[in-house]
């Protein structure tokens, strides 16, 4: 398995993370994957570098600071107008150009929207490999390489991909997989600023407008701390009260299976699993749920998962840390009405 | 104007079933369909074909059965399909495929001009998202990624204006032809095949194009030994050691509810507190 590599990529040394930056908000995932590439650069005994792009040099100058609390050890900063707005085209250049200038062997990006985009089209402009939407990295002792590991299938497989004779060896890991690490207020780093070379008559695309979405509509699922999701076996979509009812006591959001965003009992975007988002809160309360390998992926990270399930059989009771046996449409109005009274009784002793 | 859709075959995954002793995947028996999100971008290419006329060519790189993929898109209301196939393909990861789809879209833009391309989000067999914008770049052309929408389209301008959805919101973006779209899922819903289109499926000849056809001489650029990406490893997630520990077998709903309270209170003191179930 030992690999002689071709000196010409022997020099790409150190790993990056590529800090995403939309609208003057850095998105989580780029500090999950500076807590996760501080562990392989330590193992390489290499530095971590932080990619930040953007509009405007304070903005940037605030993240690279934090960058350097979470882990890295220089940031890598360009700072131009045209960066204001994410397009593929400026800031796939931005990119490649630092990477073709300071040669890192590992680049991270996030597996969001933005990070896709732009981690497919730097791939291909470096003519690298790139890993899909990984849920782990580790380092090839043998070699140094990089191990990226995705489930496929929808998870009913992993599969461990490298990339072998090519640098960088690029990969995008999913939000929410990777621990938020501690930031350590007192560590600082190097910047290195460099300048895009481009102008914006260069550039055919335009950002007319940019519509937020609605903060109250969008569901919060990936960050919540807590989390109440239902599944088929709550039966019929008004079943699914008595989940919004539970959740509107503990302050959670609400989540659920496949069958049931596609059945419409719940919004798309509040499927929990391979195919919807990955969550990883303090408490996930599973009612009606199988436990099938592809939601499974997607939540067995909680710090604690209640499950309730009339089949003592289902396979969620494998992994859930509390089961409990029984028709879920007489569990879930119970635990609300235990909850409300605790709460009020504690509320008046506080 | 002249659209490529390119879609890719892939076996219905909500029926692949994972062999419970040998871990490996059965494929036996499960059917093979247009990947879900393929649909979308043919139904896009479709409504522009509407409004603006011209014509739709759709585009698969895969084994020869793929050609029943093409078959379906015809009876959608394609204009005409080619069928990518050489066994000199097989292996490719990303950056081989969209080498090989770009250059035959390079080879068929060489008879009639093309405007636009279209893929879809993803695949639901290997799920990366990268096959689009690799296509894109290595014809650069202007990569438009997650589009819920095509606000306008200016053939004489050549500018296209599109919704596409970024973190947090919608960005509407405007800019020149020829573009590549990846279409967002639920964006659209495909139409019935009308009768004709169903006719003309059954009779239809599928060109199939090997290697040498598409124009590509440099096999060190596809199939496995193009891909900078190898698998390594397939494996089964292991198993959590310890099974859940069962609350209030032998009691009522209101009675479990309570004894799940308690243990929260007893057994996770920081949550409870989180929750307000018990004071600091
Ligand atoms: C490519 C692919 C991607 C997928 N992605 C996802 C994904 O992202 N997320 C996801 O969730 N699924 C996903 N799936 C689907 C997944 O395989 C399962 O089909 C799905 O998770 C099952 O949902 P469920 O547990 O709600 O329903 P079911 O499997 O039907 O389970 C219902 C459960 O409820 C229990 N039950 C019935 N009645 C009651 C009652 N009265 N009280 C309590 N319990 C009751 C039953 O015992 C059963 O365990 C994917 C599948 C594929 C092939
Ligand atoms: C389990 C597994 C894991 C893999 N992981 C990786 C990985 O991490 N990195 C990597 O580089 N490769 C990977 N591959 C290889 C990859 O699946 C193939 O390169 C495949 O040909 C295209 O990728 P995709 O299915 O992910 O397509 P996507 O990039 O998800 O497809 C996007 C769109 O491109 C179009 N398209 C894709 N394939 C074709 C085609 N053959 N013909 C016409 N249009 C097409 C479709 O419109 C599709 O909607 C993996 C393959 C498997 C089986």
């Amino acid at each position: 398995k030992r690999l002689e590599l071709d000196p010409r990529l022997a020099a790409y040394k150190g790993i990056w993370v590529f800090v995403e930056m939309e609208r003057g908000q850095v998105h989580q995932v780029s500090w999950e994957l500076l807590g996760e590439g501080r562990k392989l650069a330590d193992i390489l005994h290499v530095e971590l570098g932080a990619v930040i792009l953007g509009g405007s040099s304070d903005a940037l100058g605030g993240a690279a600071r934090s960058a350097f609390t979470y882990g890295a050890d220089v940031a890598y900063i360009v700072a131009d107008p045209i960066l204001a707005d994410y397009r593929n085209e400026p800031y796939t250049k931005a990119m490649t150009d630092l990477v073709n200038r300071y040669q890192p062997e590992i680049l991270l990006l996030g597996a969001t929207t933005l990070g896709r985009d732009l981690a497919g089209s730097v791939a291909t402009t470096l003519l690298t490999g790139l890993t899909a939407d990984c849920t782990e990295l580790a380092i090839d002792p043998d070699n140094r390489g990089l191990l990226a590991t995705r489930p496929t299938f929808g998870g009913s497989l992993l599969c461990t991909i490298q990339t072998l004779n090519y640098r960088p060896q690029m990969a995008t890991i999913r939000p929410r997989v990777m621990a938020m690490p501690d930031a350590v207020p007192e560590r600082s780093g190097r910047i290195v600023a460099e300048n895009l070379q481009m102008r914006e008559d260069d550039i055919i695309a335009k950002v007319l407008t940019f519509i937020p979405d609605d903060a109250q509509e969008q569901a919060q699922l990936a960050y919540a701390d807590i989390i109440v999701a239902g599944g088929r076996g709550l039966g019929k979509a008004e079943n699914f009260r008595l989940i919004w009812d539970l959740a509107a006591v503990l302050g959670a959001e609400v989540g659920g299976s496949r069958p049931v965003t596609h059945a419409g009992w719940l919004p798309a975007d509040r499927q929990v699993g391979q195919s919807g988002k990955t969550v990883r809160p303090k408490l996930y309360i599973a009612a009606g749920i199988s436990g099938a390998i592809q939601h499974r992926v997607g939540m067995e990270a909680s710090d604690v998962i209640i499950a309730i399930n009339n089949d003592p059989n289902a396979p969620i009771f494998d992994f859930a840390t509390y089961g409990i046996v029984g028709d879920a449409v007489q569990i879930l109005p119970a635990l609300t009405d235990a909850l409300r009274s605790r709460l009020a009784v504690n509320r008046r002793a506080g | 104007m002249h659209i490529v859709v390119c879609i890719k075959q892939v076996p219905d995954s909500a029926q692949i079933r994972v062999h419970p002793v040998t871990n490996t995947i059965m494929r036996q028996g499960v059917p093979a369909i247009i990947n879900p999100f393929d649909v979308f971008a043919i139904e896009e290419a479709l409504r522009l074909k509407d409004r603006f006329g011209g014509r739709i060519t759709v585009l698969t790189m895969g084994p020869p059965q793929a050609e029943d993929a093409l078959r379906k898109a015809i009876a959608y209301g394609a204009d005409d399909v080619i069928l990518l196939t050489d066994r000199a393909f097989a292996g490719a990861d990303t950056l081989a495929t969209s080498f090989a789809l770009a250059q035959t879209i390079r080879k068929i833009a060489e008879e009639h001009p093309v405007d636009l391309v279209f893929t879809g989000k993803q695949t639901i067999d290997g799920d990366t998202a990268q096959v689009g914008p690799g296509i894109a770049k290595r014809l650069g052309l202007q990569l438009l990624t997650y589009v819920s929408a095509i606000d306008s389209l200016d053939l004489e301008e050549r500018s296209i204006t599109v919704q596409r959805r970024s973190e947090g919101g919608v960005q509407v973006i405007r800019t020149r032809l020829p573009a590549l779209i990846t279409m967002l899922e639920g964006s659209n819903q495909i139409r019935f095949a009308g009768m004709d289109d169903m006719f003309r499926s059954a009779r239809f000849e599928v060109p199939k194009w090997n290697k040498e056809r598409a124009g590509i001489e440099d096999v060190s650029k596809i199939g496995l030994k193009g891909s900078p990406t190898v698998v390594s490893k397939i494996f089964t997630p292991r198993p959590r050691a310890v099974r859940a520990q069962m609350i209030g077998a032998d009691l009522d709903a209101s009675g479990t509810a309570n004894a799940v309270l308690d243990t929260l209170s007893s057994q996770h003191l920081r949550l409870a507190q989180e929750l307000g179930l018990i004071t600091a």
